[in-house]
Parts: structure tokens; C-alpha cells; sequence
């Protein structure tokens, strides 16, 4: 009788113990305001930097030259798993050999079909894509996501060969 | 008019006065009502606001995040915005819901705190209703609140909301008896259930120091009971989101949601007033035996920063509770009540009947 | 109140209220299913009577999807299974396509591929844990195991590039080597975490609520466990040693030493507590390797196009969640004759119904929450 009254008291003083100890957690971070994570995202635009390796959106490398290294092999539309990446390659006279030689025409990239799965870019022989890091890709129109990664006017760089 | 922030008694009955003078004694009274009925819509309207943005700031803090930042300077005027959306949205009613019931669930929740409100003191003569029996009155009224909700459950034809409703209507049936038993543990002390007695009686001290250990057990008693009785966690059983959806307010949407978000915190505002009217001696200022200086000070902070204050510190203990604790099952909710909080309320009586016949307080 | 008649076809005195059985549709929209799982609930009251899972809500068909892709395309749809352990899905693929090509990986790469694969489990049971609090009610945990699992993210994107879906397991090794910050930033994590832990501890533990909630809650036997082919921290809990790190070492795990939790209650409260153990036992696995990580290439000279020799090919892994199986069947093609993932959130759901009967909504919840399941990995 007197054990079964001191385990009832004792059992309520345990409870009320472990509720402190979990309201002593809740209440040092609330006292604690420094230790705060809130990333405030749109504010922190100037000073948000991804990592390098963040996988954003692919874009083909373009020097000041215009030039790229794309050489339109195809390799990473055949490595792409979901048909994000389309090339439309045209033939082209090499000026110094004088014979035909393919030359990319569009490099098209549907933006919403990509995983970011990373395979494009180490299927590249020749370095030609990499993965940006650019994150912010929401538009009102769905066709606004289908990109072709080659600039106007833009030409294979000299002495890049499949 | 003579305006007295530590005394409202004379500002109150110059009020009546003056209008006496230029109506005529029935219509004084009409205007008298309305005037105050239009405070207190006002006043409440405002409390909702301001308690749900230091609600999800408080939330925030424990949880070391921000909370709302965007609307206003530090997101204050985020609850408006949230409450011109609801306003906005459409009055969905279920297809097969009983209609008449369903609204009125919305706006009997709604009753039962407005009628609440009424009787608490939150300074000296600033008291609308001041009955002989206003304890019994505000527990009385503010269980009104849970036919709302049962209604709501039942009428909305949804079976999560049924559980819910049920639950509700488990848990407040129950923890009533404790509210009860815990507040007339005090009122064994003052000997009156009128609401400025208890306030006049602890001009003194407060009663959760000069009732001994009984006082601090009834104050536990209290708080807890209380938290269980106005469905917040971790007794939020009837709205546990994580089982039953949104228990008994699933189907409500637009304005009549509001209002039981509204109304939840309204009471939560009640049971803070009830306890610090209680046991923290209402609008009373913290005086120290004869530090005189000390007390001088606290005299000259007015009654309603008294009072507000205090009931600041009790929901805030409230949201630390919420914020804190995992929802407990709806059997342990009753073994809490009948198997703990009702013998060791009982016990506390008894204990607290002893001390007072002794004189063993202060 | 219903008067009957009895067999003469008098009526009966005795009056009795009836009570009825009644159907809840839990899901596929519901907060504590986690995803679109569907819960058809036989109640009596409160009371569960029986517990039947309809699934497919999420179906996306990964395995047949297999079948046209390359092996190299294989290892990303499998970050879409287990989203939670992806590191782990993709490296039980490359497992095994490496068994199949009979490919020597660098020492290397099992040890980079070992401490993600930790890491990735305590991120997924720091989820789980913020999840199972939130599922009894305590919404603070959420953002307390959110805010220790950034830490690993963050590590994730800086190595492999992306927070979640990682994909950065290739058939032969990793895709790129550890980034230079990597080391330093895991002893930090651990560092950090180690402090943290005890906080999980404090915070639901020992908390009295929560004990109430779980103990004796969802008793699983360790036949039943067995038989409905439970794995991971769930079997564990229930005296079932199935850890197949320890049981059939793979990548690195046979150089470390480290404890298999294994627990005999087989209750929510049991299995609750080895997920926490478990994450105390990966922390102490990422210690011993974090140091030692050899030198080398972090990737095995593979052909451009993989062609398995025709046979059937299985690899087992031990993910979060329990034992995950890759079975591919090549036809000496350059994509999968047949792929098939055994699945350790399928046969763990299942489970749930013997467990529940005569339970109550709530422990539904907490029991749910304790299987740690992940519906897009039941469905597939």
C-alpha cells in the first residue's frame, strides 16, 4: 500500500522531471536567438554562393570569342536518360581540309525534362557543357524552359576534334 | 471626466453618468451595452491578431527559425493578411453536411469566449460584469464553447471530424472538474467567488505566495487542466493534424475556419485572465514585504500593464508547453485526469482546507 | 436500442445498444502517411480493427523504365526510390553491375562510398526522427533534426553536387573525387552532431508523454518480423539481426568495426531507440574511415558502354530502411534484360497490420512513424 503510494508519487515526479529537461531544451534556443539557421532567402540573393559542384542547369561554355567546344557528337544526348538534351547538327565546309565536317546548329535543352543527374557532362569528350550554377528557373510559360545553349553567332573553337 | 489610469472606477461612472444625462435611462443602458459590445468585438478582433503573430513568432523562436518576416516590419502584419485571404475565400459546405448546424457551430464557438470576456477584471473598476458568483460564471460560459464543436464535428458529415469532436467532448467534460476543483482551492482562501474580491483580497501578496504549497499545486493543477480544456497541445487531441486530419474544423473553410481559430485563442486569452486573476492577484502589483521603495516603483506601473503582463507570462508558459511536448493519446488524456490530476486536486483541497483553518497562510 | 426476437419469435426483453464497425480512408492525402500512401482503417471507435494498405498512388513504374536505359542511367532513377538513402540505392545498383562486369574498384571509392552511405543514413534517420516527433504531436523536433541533417546536405552538394537526389555513384566508382573541404567538414558534422544527439534524447526520450506513447506500442515478434521479411532498424528492433553490413560486407564495412543494434522488445519505443543507437554506431564508422581514406583513383576504368555477360545478378545493401535488393537480369545488351528492386519500405508496410490490431488512431501514427516508411520507395 505505502510502495504502491510512493511509486504513484514518484512516478509523477519522474514525468514532471522529463518534461522540464525537454522544456529546458525548447527554452535555451528560445533564449538563444543568435543560434537561429532562417536563411532569408530572397534578401541573401548578393550573398548566397552555391558550391562549385551544385548542379543547376547545363550551358555550353562560350569564350570571349563566342566560341565553343561542342563538336555536335552526340554523346551526351545519347548518356541523358530522359531526352533532355536535342542536337541539330548541320553540315559544314572545314575551311582548311575542304571537306564536310558537322557543326552543331542548335543545341537544344529542355530544361524541364532534366534530372541534373550529372551524366551529360562526363559523357562530353571534349568539355564543352558544364553544369551552372543557377538555380532560380521558374517562368509563367512552359516553352521559356526549352533552351537552345548555343549563342547566335557562336563557332566551334579551332583545333577541337570528336 | 477625470481620467485615472490606477483607478477607472470614477472615469466609468462619469461615463454612465454623462449618459444618463442625455438619453433617457432605458436607452442609456442600450448605449451603454453597445458601446461596450463594440470594445469588446474590438478588442478581441485585436487580441486574435496580435496573439496569433506572438504566437508564430514565440513557435518560431523555440524552434530557431524566424517565423513570419515579409508582411510589415518583422512580418507584423502577416495575421491581417492571413485573415483578408480567409475572408476572401469561399464558404465551402460540405454536400451532405447538416447546413444549419454547421454554421452555427462556427459562431457558437464564437459565443462562448465573448460571453467569457466579460467577466474579467483587468484593472480597478475597468470590469464589465462583476457578479457575486464570477468564478462559477466564466467556468460556466466557457464551456459552452465545446457544444460548438461537438456540433461542428457532427454536422460536417466527415468522420474524421466526428473522432474529433468526440475526443473534444471526452476532454473537456472531464477536465472541467479539474478547473473547478482547482480554482475553488483558492477560493477557500478568499471566501468569494466575485472576481474584484479575489483581486481586492491579494493587494497584499499574491496568492500563489501566500497560499503555501496548496496554491503552487493548484496553480500546476490549473495550468494544465486549462491547457487541456481549450484543446491546445499536447492536448490537442480534437485537431491532433497528424491522426485525424484537422479533427472537428476539417471542413470549415473561409471565415467560419477563422472563427475557431479565432475562438481558440480568445480562450487561451480567458484562462490566462482566470489565472492571473486568481492566483497571480489579478491587476495587483508585485510588492516586497517592506521594501518600500521597491514597492513604490511597482505601484507606479499602471494596473492594465500589470495585468497584461502577467497574462503575457502565463501564455507564453502556455506556447512553451505546446511548443514543447508530444500530443498525448485520448486514454492517456483521461488516466491524466481522473487517475492523477482529480486525487491529487481532491487531496489539494483538503490540504489547502487544513492550511486555512490553521491560519498556516499568509 | 433495437428490440429482437428470439428464436421462438417472441420478442426479447434484453435491449442493447448495437455498435458498428466503420471504414476510414487514411490517405492517400493525409498528413501523417507521408506521401500517398492509402490506409483503409476498420475502426470501432477509436479502435483499429484491421489496417490495409492500398498502394500504387505513386507508381512510376522505375523498374521498367530500367529496361531502356543504360547502366550508367539505371543508378539515377534509383535516387527517385528511397529518396531518403539515395547514396545508397545508387550504390547497391553499381554493386551491382561491378559484380557483373567482375570489376576490381578502387580502395578508394569504397571508402569514399562508405562514409556517404553513413552520412546519408543519419540524414535520413535525423528526418525520421524530426518526423516521428512530429507525428506524436512535438512539431519542434521537425525543425531540430532539419536543422542537424543542412549540415549533411551541405556536404552533399559540395561533393556530389545536389542536396538530395545525388547520383553520384557511377558503375566502377564515384563521379568526381571528394571535394578538398569534404574531411573537414565531416569531423565538424560529427562534432557538431555528437552534441546534438543527447538534445534528441532530452527532447522526446525521456520525455514522459512520449514513453507513454510508445512503450508496449506496435509489438512486433521476431517470427512476424521474419516472416513478413522486415528489415533494417524495424527487425532489429524486434531481436532479428539482418544487418546485411554486417552480415555480407560490402565496400568498405569489413575494415571497420562497429556494433549491430539489435534490440529484443520489438515495440515503437524499441524500434525508436535503434535508429537513435544507429546513428550514434554511423557516426562511429565515419570516424574510422574519415582519416583513412586512401589514395587513389576514385574511379575504375569502365567502357563507355556497359554490356553485362548474360546471367542474373543480385546485390544486397543495407539502406536506412532496411535491405535493399538489386536483381538484374542481362541478356548482354547495353540496358538490362530485367531489373528488380526488393524493397525494404514494401515489405516493412505490410507488417503494419499485425501490428496495429486493437491499437488505437494514435498509435497507428506512432507506429507508422517508427517503420519510417517511404512511399515512393513502396511503390517504385
Amino acid at each position: 500500500m505505502i510502495k504502491s503510494i510512493i511509486k504513484y508519487f514518484s512516478e509523477i515526479f519522474r514525468g514532471v522531471k522529463s518534461l522540464l529537461t525537454g522544456m529546458k531544451i525548447t527554452g535555451y534556443y528560445f533564449t538563444h536567438p543568435k543560434e537561429i539557421i532562417t536563411q532569408q532567402y530572397p534578401e541573401n540573393r548578393e550573398t548566397l554562393k552555391m558550391f562549385d559542384r551544385f548542379r543547376g542547369e547545363v550551358v555550353l561554355i562560350h569564350d570571349e570569342n563566342n566560341e565553343h567546344k561542342c563538336t555536335g557528337c552526340s554523346a551526351c544526348e545519347i548518356a541523358c536518360p530522359n531526352g533532355t538534351i536535342e542536337i541539330i547538327s548541320d553540315k559544314a565546309i572545314d575551311p582548311e581540309t575542304g571537306k564536310p565536317k558537322k557543326v552543331i546548329d542548335k543545341f537544344v535543352y529542355h530544361l524541364s525534362m532534366c534530372t541534373f543527374c550529372n551524366l551529360c557532362i562526363i559523357a562530353c569528350p571534349t568539355d564543352a557543357i558544364k553544369m551552372a550554377q543557377t538555380f532560380e528557373h521558374s517562368v509563367f510559360d512552359r516553352t521559356k524552359l526549352t533552351k537552345v545553349l548555343n549563342k547566335p553567332g557562336s563557332k566551334i573553337m579551332a583545333g577541337i576534334k570528336e | 471626466m477625470n481620467f485615472n489610469i490606477y483607478d477607472f472606477t470614477d472615469f466609468v461612472t462619469s461615463v454612465s453618468n454623462w449618459l444618463n444625462e442625455i438619453l433617457s435611462p432605458e436607452l442609456a443602458v442600450i448605449t451603454g451595452m453597445a458601446i461596450i459590445g463594440i470594445i469588446f468585438l474590438l478588442f478581441i478582433a485585436l487580441l486574435g491578431l496580435s496573439l496569433v503573430y506572438i504566437e508564430r513568432k514565440v513557435c518560431a523562436f523555440f524552434q530557431q527559425r524566424l517565423g513570419p518576416m515579409r508582411v510589415g516590419f518583422w512580418g507584423t502584419a502577416q495575421t491581417i493578411a492571413d485573415i483578408i485571404k480567409l475572408i476572401f475565400k469561399e464558404p465551402l459546405v460540405t454536400k451532405n453536411a447538416d447546413k444549419f448546424l454547421f454554421n452555427l457551430a462556427a459562431f457558437i464557438v464564437m459565443i462562448a469566449p465573448l460571453l467569457a470576456i466579460a467577466a474579467v477584471p483587468f484593472a480597478k473598476g475597468l470590469h464589465v460584469l462583476d457578479f457575486d458568483i464570477g468564478i462559477f460564471y466564466v467556468t460556466a460560459v466557457s464551456s459552452i464553447g465545446v457544444t460548438g464543436i461537438l456540433l461542428a464535428g457532427w454536422s460536417s458529415n466527415n468522420k474524421y471530424s466526428l473522432i474529433g469532436a468526440m475526443r473534444s467532448g471526452a476532454q473537456i467534460v472531464s477536465y472541467e472538474l479539474s478547473v473547478g476543483l482547482s480554482l475553488l482551492t483558492i477560493i477557500i482562501l478568499t471566501g468569494s467567488l466575485q472576481l474584484s474580491e479575489i483581486v481586492n483580497s491579494q493587494s497584499d501578496g499574491w496568492w500563489i505566495f501566500k497560499g503555501n504549497i496548496p496554491a503552487v499545486i493548484a496553480f500546476i493543477i490549473f495550468i494544465i487542466a486549462s491547457t487541456a480544456e481549450s484543446n491546445r497541445g499536447p492536448f490537442d487531441l480534437a485537431e491532433a493534424e497528424s491522426e485525424i486530419t484537422a479533427g472537428f474544423h476539417t471542413e470549415y473553410s473561409g471565415i467560419k475556419f477563422a472563427f475557431f481559430f479565432l475562438s481558440e485563442y480568445v480562450n487561451l486569452f480567458i484562462i490566462a485572465a482566470i489565472g492571473t486573476t486568481v492566483f497571480f492577484g489579478g491587476w495587483m502589483p508585485l510588492h516586497l514585504g517592506n521594501l518600500t521603495f521597491f514597492n513604490n516603483i511597482m505601484d507606479f506601473i499602471p494596473p492594465l500593464i500589470w495585468f497584461f503582463m502577467k497574462v503575457a507570462a502565463l501564455l507564453f508558459l502556455i506556447m512553451w508547453f505546446k511548443w514543447t511536448f508530444p500530443r498525448l493519446r485520448i486514454d492517456q488524456m483521461l488516466t491524466l485526469e481522473w487517475k492523477y490530476l482529480l486525487p491529487l486536486n481532491l487531496m489539494n483541497l483538503m490540504l489547502m482546507s487544513i492550511v486555512s483553518l490553521n491560519g498556516w497562510h499568509f | 436500442m433495437f428490440t429482437l426476437l428470439d428464436e421462438n419469435g417472441k420478442t426479447d426483453t434484453k435491449e442493447f445498444t448495437e455498435t458498428q464497425e466503420y471504414f476510414v480512408n487514411m490517405g492517400p492525402q493525409h498528413p501523417s502517411t507521408h506521401g500517398v500512401l492509402r490506409l483503409l482503417l476498420t475502426l470501432d471507435g477509436e479502435i483499429i480493427r484491421r489496417v490495409e494498405p492500398h498502394i500504387g498512388y505513386i507508381h512510376r513504374s522505375i523498374e521498367k523504365m530500367c529496361e531502356k536505359d543504360s547502366y550508367q542511367q539505371v543508378v539515377h532513377l534509383t535516387d527517385r526510390m528511397d529518396y531518403l538513402s539515395c547514396h545508397i540505392n545508387n550504390e547497391a545498383v553499381c554493386l551491382c553491375v561491378e559484380k557483373g562486369l567482375q570489376l576490381e574498384i578502387p580502395e578508394r571509392v569504397k571508402y569514399i562510398r562508405t562514409i556517404i552511405s553513413e552520412l546519408t543514413r543519419i540524414a535520413s534517420h535525423q528526418l525520421w526522427w524530426g518526423v516521428m516527433g512530429m507525428d506524436l504531436g512535438a512539431i519542434t523536433s521537425f525543425l531540430y533534426g532539419f536543422r542537424d541533417r543542412e549540415m549533411i546536405t551541405d556536404i552533399f552538394e559540395e561533393t556530389c553536387g545536389a542536396r538530395l537526389t545525388m547520383n553520384y555513384n557511377v558503375p566502377g566508382g564515384v563521379m568526381f573525387d571528394i571535394h578538398p573541404n569534404f574531411r573537414k567538414r565531416t569531423k565538424d558534422f560529427i562534432s557538431h552532431f555528437k552534441k546534438k544527439l543527447p538534445e534528441y534524447d532530452e527532447l522526446l526520450t525521456g520525455n514522459v508523454i512520449f514513453e507513454e506513447r510508445t512503450k508496449g506500442i506496435g509489438y512486433l515478434s521476431k517470427e512476424d518480423a521474419i516472416s513478413f521479411g522486415v528489415t533494417g532498424p524495424s527487425a532489429r528492433a524486434s531481436g532479428f539481426a539482418c544487418d546485411i553490413r554486417k552480415k555480407i560486407p560490402y565496400s568498405a564495412y569489413d575494415k571497420v568495426d562497429f556494433k549491430e543494434i539489435v534490440f529484443t522488445e520489438g515495440d515503437s519505443y524499441t524500434r525508436y531507440k535503434a535508429r537513435i543507437a544507429e546513428m550514434w554506431e554511423s557516426m562511429h564508422i565515419i570516424e574510422q574511415l574519415i582519416d583513412n581514406i586512401p589514395e587513389g583513383e576514385f574511379k575504375a576504368k569502365t567502357k563507355a558502354v556497359i554490356k553485362l555477360p548474360p546471367g542474373e545478378y543480385y546485390q544486397r545493401v543495407e539502406t536506412a530502411r532496411g535491405e535493399l535488393g538489386v536483381f538484374i537480369i542481362s541478356d548482354n545488351k547495353k540496358s538490362p534484360y530485367r531489373v528488380k528492386f526488393r524493397s525494404p519500405g514494401f515489405s516493412n508496410l505490410f507488417a503494419l497490420d499485425t501490428m496495429a490490431k486493437g491499437c488505437k488512431i494514435a498509435d497507428l501514427v506512432a507506429m507508422m512513424s517508427t517503420l519510417d516508411l517511404v512511399i515512393p520507395d513502396i511503390d517504385r
